[in-house]
């Protein structure tokens, strides 16, 4: 597989005179030449720095569309896609950050939402639903000129593409909400719109009709669990190659004749959902292929570079948070702040001198997170372990390395960040001895209701706790302990909650935002030539984006 | 039928291979009608050799050199393994990683030690005539599910020598199944989970899926044949407390008196199913009705497969024609219009077999000899009102996909 730069053309601009500069990466795979021997596009980006006086500028707030009328209907006939074309026309290289960043702030709800309510009950979509329509995005068929908001959709798919392919973490990442964003949608089409949405999207799920259905009633209705009662009428059955049905037919969920699944609509989404995980698990396999020539491009590798990191991870670098809270703040703290997971390590470790590996892990990235320095947790940890007897100088060749190490001073200098919810729940549980893990997980329910009453919980708290943990939430019961914790529901939390990476410590420490200030003051070191000139006549024109980023309520820091 | 010794094996192996051994069909069967460039070519075979030497990765050109290399090496065992990207026998030349299995049959395997801890009659590697049933329910079951379910139509079971039954399954599309589809097929067809530690194996929902309605109609027709008279698993105390572990515990009291004052199994089954399905339903985590019934039918009788086999690309599994080298038996295909007829015990031996060709030799002109030899040829060979399906798939236009109407391929058990 080949990429190219298709086109590359700029002109440099100097002074006063700011031309126009296009620039066009196309990425592309070749496909080998005994098949299909065309090019097949993965993504085309165009952007261009929109040039002119400040005049021009500021009165344009974006393009013109070029599409009208029932052009512009026929390039987005559904409010959801599955993305599997990419945009190809000319977009400004502010409209990209935009789109980029707004696609982000709805990708972060999608995830915070998920974590706060139990995905699909009532609350759950109608706060998505506010959330998409407010950052005007695409969600409901039926409403008037849906035009620009689809585009958008789907224009900031493919630029967060470019961002999200990265890495493993960030792929799985922005896999796991465009499928929860994708779902929610689905859930809200009208089901005669189904069909044509599925088949303008290349999936062949044909519906049955009333004769075949009837004559097959029984044994659908006696195999697929998802069905309400006894009347098939009123509900769409799909008939798919078994194949295609694996989650379904491997535990007789369906009902199978002559190599057909029988699929009833409810379990269509299930089958749908894995196609949509699967295509774009390889498309961004190969958008990641294709990246070192969008990075090579001094433009768009600091924007990129931001995007991804400034909401996963790396937000809980030292300079962000470093040097912000002293030792003796932390026994406090820990009653006071931290998530219960932490509390117990914290408490284990001044009872026993001593954590073992895995609790040393997710407690010491937890802490560097909050702010401690390389310092502060060299001195923390071996006052602690000498309180258990330990010698001083065993402490130091066993143990400091491997702290130096997590802070990214040693071997190969990865500075590591806190483990997420996701990675302590699913992973390394804990044994005999251990404190590491979540305790909504992993702790025995007797246990866990035992430490929430110490933790003086009320025993209505309590129990909805252990409600939600019975119905595997853990992350939604932590939230409920964080709301039990702090006395409220704290209307700007919601807000600020966008505005966090890592949920463990999203509700108890609050890392600083780059803001689109310093996006620019980046590219703006970067670029010596007279391109700054366009920079700053940008960033008067664009004070509003800075400050509407702000209103999601970030303590500044 | 002459008695088999082992010791024979090496000469018996050559005079069956050299006389008796169906290349030609054997190879048109592989070959799928050479519509896919080297599928014959790619296809790996091993070997089990006297003493025990295994050899893998074998692969033929043709025919006739499957033909010279098996009368050369005389292999004790064959089996047969996946299509590959490349001549197996030269996998080592291949560049790391690029040597990747493609395609295969569906295979399953169905041994009878599975079923120990519900037959009485026999366990581990024996088996009689009376447990034999099991194998006749397990391939009407699998078999209607395989064609009814998923739509196969190209289904070979064959006996497997000893204790069990193979089944391979040959339609094109099947053999370019993944691996996870494949574990998915074997998923649906399973019912009895648990191992030793797991008294009760059976539970059904209440939702009952159409595929365990099916299975249990066929279970239905010989459980009291097989289950009731012939394994008579409610004759004592014994054996009907292995039952009584099956159902809820506020029952016991009420069956074992009553089992006491009944006189067979069959009156006990009887009293059983009556007593289940009075069974009032507001005991919550208990279920009666006929659910308790099917459970234990399902238990003692219902397929058990193993997924290790299925699920594979690269298993590689007995050959079908080859013969087991401890009891001498040829792993002959079974005619799936005759199951309930079939006699593990009358399958030809190759002692047998070889003695018979001897014994016409040494009685008769070679005219005779030749006639009677292809007589024995053909009546272990392709017999049946198809017989003329699959061969003529062969030779087909190269419009038809190559249909190898495994299933037709057949023996008819001579005496």
């Amino acid at each position: 597989m080949r990429t190219t730069r298709a086109g590359v053309g700029g002109r440099k601009v100097s002074g006063r005179d700011l031309r126009a500069s296009r620039f066009r990466f196309r990425f592309y795979k070749k496909s080998p030449a005994t098949r299909e021997g065309g090019c097949q596009t993965l993504c085309v980006v165009e952007f261009a720095v929109v040039a002119g006086n400040k005049m021009e500028f500021s009165g344009v707030k974006r393009r013109k569309p070029w599409l009208i009328g029932d052009q512009r209907k026929a390039s987005y006939p559904h409010s959801l896609q599955f993305y599997l074309q990419p945009p190809s026309e000319n977009i400004s290289l502010i409209e990209f950050e935009n789109l980029a960043i707004d696609r982000l702030k709805l990708l972060k709800s999608v995830e915070n939402l998920g974590v706060s309510y139990v995905k699909g009950t009532e609350l759950y979509q109608s706060k998505l639903e506010a959330e998409i329509r407010r950052l005007k995005f695409s969600y409901r068929e039926s409403l008037e000129d849906e035009y620009e908001p689809r585009r958008k959709d789907h224009i900031s798919h493919f630029i967060l593409r470019l961002a999200y392919c990265q890495s493993e973490d960030l792929r799985r990442w922005f896999i796991q909400q465009e499928m929860d964003l994708l779902r929610f949608r689905f859930s809200i089409l009208p089901k005669d719109k189904i069909q044509s949405f599925l088949q303008d999207s290349h999936l062949h799920f044909e519906a049955i009709s009333e004769e075949e259905k009837n004559l097959r009633e029984q044994e659908i209705i006696a195999s697929s669990t998802s069905l309400g009662g006894p009347k098939l009428e009123l509900e769409y059955v799909y008939k798919i190659p078994f194949a295609d049905a694996l989650d379904l037919f491997r535990g007789r969920k369906v009902y199978l004749e002559n190599g057909f699944a029988y699929v009833p609509l409810k379990d269509i989404v299930a089958i749908i959902l894995n196609e949509f995980r699967a295509k774009l698990s390889k498309a961004l396999a190969l958008t990641a292929r294709s990246l070192p020539a969008v990075q090579s491009d001094e433009r768009l590798q600091p924007l990129l570079n931001h995007l991804s990191h400034s909401y996963i991870g790396q937000d809980y670098s030292i300079q962000g948070n470093a040097g912000k809270i002293s030792l003796d703040q932390i026994d406090s703290l820990s009653t006071k702040s931290f998530p219960p997971c932490m509390r117990q390590l914290h408490k284990a470790l001044r009872e026993n001198h001593h954590l073992r590996h895995g609790g040393r892990m997710q407690y010491g990235l937890f802490l560097k997170g909050i702010g401690l320095t390389l310092e502060q947790a060299l001195q923390f940890w071996k006052q602690e372990f000498i309180k258990g007897k330990m010698d001083p100088d065993k402490f130091d060749k066993g143990y400091s390395y491997n702290i130096r190490h997590s802070f990214g001073k040693e071997g190969k200098r990865t500075d590591y960040t806190p483990f997420s919810c996701l990675k302590i729940i699913l992973t390394n549980p804990p044994s005999q001895g251990d404190y590491h893990g979540c305790p909504f997980r992993h702790s025995d329910p007797e246990l866990l209701k035992q430490k929430l009453q110490s933790y003086k919980i009320t025993p209505g708290g309590i129990s909805q706790i252990l409600d939600l943990v019975k119905g595997t939430h853990y992350q939604v019961a932590c939230q409920k302990y964080f709301e039990m914790t702090h006395n409220s529901r704290d209307p700007d939390l919601d807000n600020r909650r966008l505005l966090t990476a890592c949920p463990v410590l999203g509700m108890y420490a609050l890392p600083t935002m780059p803001t689109v200030g310093t996006i620019f003051k980046d590219i703006v070191l970067r670029e010596q030539c007279v391109v700054e000139t366009a920079w700053m006549v940008y960033m008067t024109g664009r004070r509003d984006l800075e400050s509407s980023l702000e209103d999601g309520g970030t303590e500044a820091s | 039928m002459e008695p088999f010794d082992p010791a024979e094996l090496p000469e018996l192996l050559k005079l069956y291979y050299r006389r008796l051994f169906p290349y030609a069909q054997y190879y048109r069967w592989l070959n799928y009608g050479g519509v896919v460039k080297n599928y014959f070519q790619h296809r790996e075979f091993s070997f089990t050799l006297k003493d025990d030497i295994y050899i893998r990765y074998q692969s033929f050109n043709n025919q006739s050199d499957l033909e010279k290399e098996m009368q050369k090496m005389n292999p004790y065992k064959i089996d047969i393994g996946a299509v590959y990207s490349h001549r197996p026998n030269q996998h080592n030349t291949v560049k790391l990683g690029a040597f990747q299995a493609q395609e295969k049959e569906l295979v399953f395997d169905i041994d009878m030690t599975d079923y120990d801890d519900v037959r009485r009659c026999c366990s581990s590697a024996d088996i009689c005539s009376k447990c034999w049933t099991l194998m006749t329910m397990a391939i009407r079951i699998i078999d209607r599910a395989l064609k009814e379910d998923f739509g196969f139509k190209h289904r070979l079971w064959v006996y497997s020598g000893r204790r069990g039954v193979h089944c391979w399954v040959c339609d094109e599309s099947v053999r370019k199944l993944s691996s996870a589809v494949r574990s998915g097929i074997v998923e649906y067809l399973s019912l009895v989970k648990g191992g030793q530690d797991v008294k009760k194996k059976v539970h059904l929902s209440e939702n009952v899926h159409p595929f365990v309605r099916k299975s249990i109609s066929i279970i239905k027709k010989y459980f009291e044949g097989y289950a009731l008279v012939g394994q008579d698993i409610l004759e004592n105390k014994e054996s009907w407390d292995k039952i009584l572990a099956l159902v809820p515990e506020t029952m016991h009291n009420d069956l074992q008196q009553n089992f006491q004052k009944h006189h067979s199994s069959l009156q006990r089954w009887e009293y059983l199913k009556k007593a289940a399905s009075q069974c009032p339903s507001n005991i919550k985590n208990e279920k009666c009705g006929p659910w308790l019934e099917w459970e234990i039918m399902l238990q003692y009788c219902f397929p058990r497969l193993d997924i290790n086999v299925s699920k594979g690309i690269n298993h590689l599994l007995k050959s079908p024609f080859s013969v087991h080298p401890k009891t001498g038996r040829i792993s002959v295909p079974i005619d799936l219009q005759k199951v309930d007829q079939f006699d593990p015990f009358a399958v030809p031996t190759i002692s047998s077999i070889c003695h018979e060709l001897d014994a016409i030799f040494t009685s008769e002109a070679e005219k005779e000899e030749n006639q009677a030899e292809s007589d024995i040829k053909h009546r272990t060979r392709v017999v049946g009102p198809s017989s003329c399906g699959m061969w003529d798939a062969a030779s087909a236009s190269p419009d038809e996909q190559c249909h190898v109407h495994a299933q037709d391929l057949n023996w008819q058990n001579p005496g």
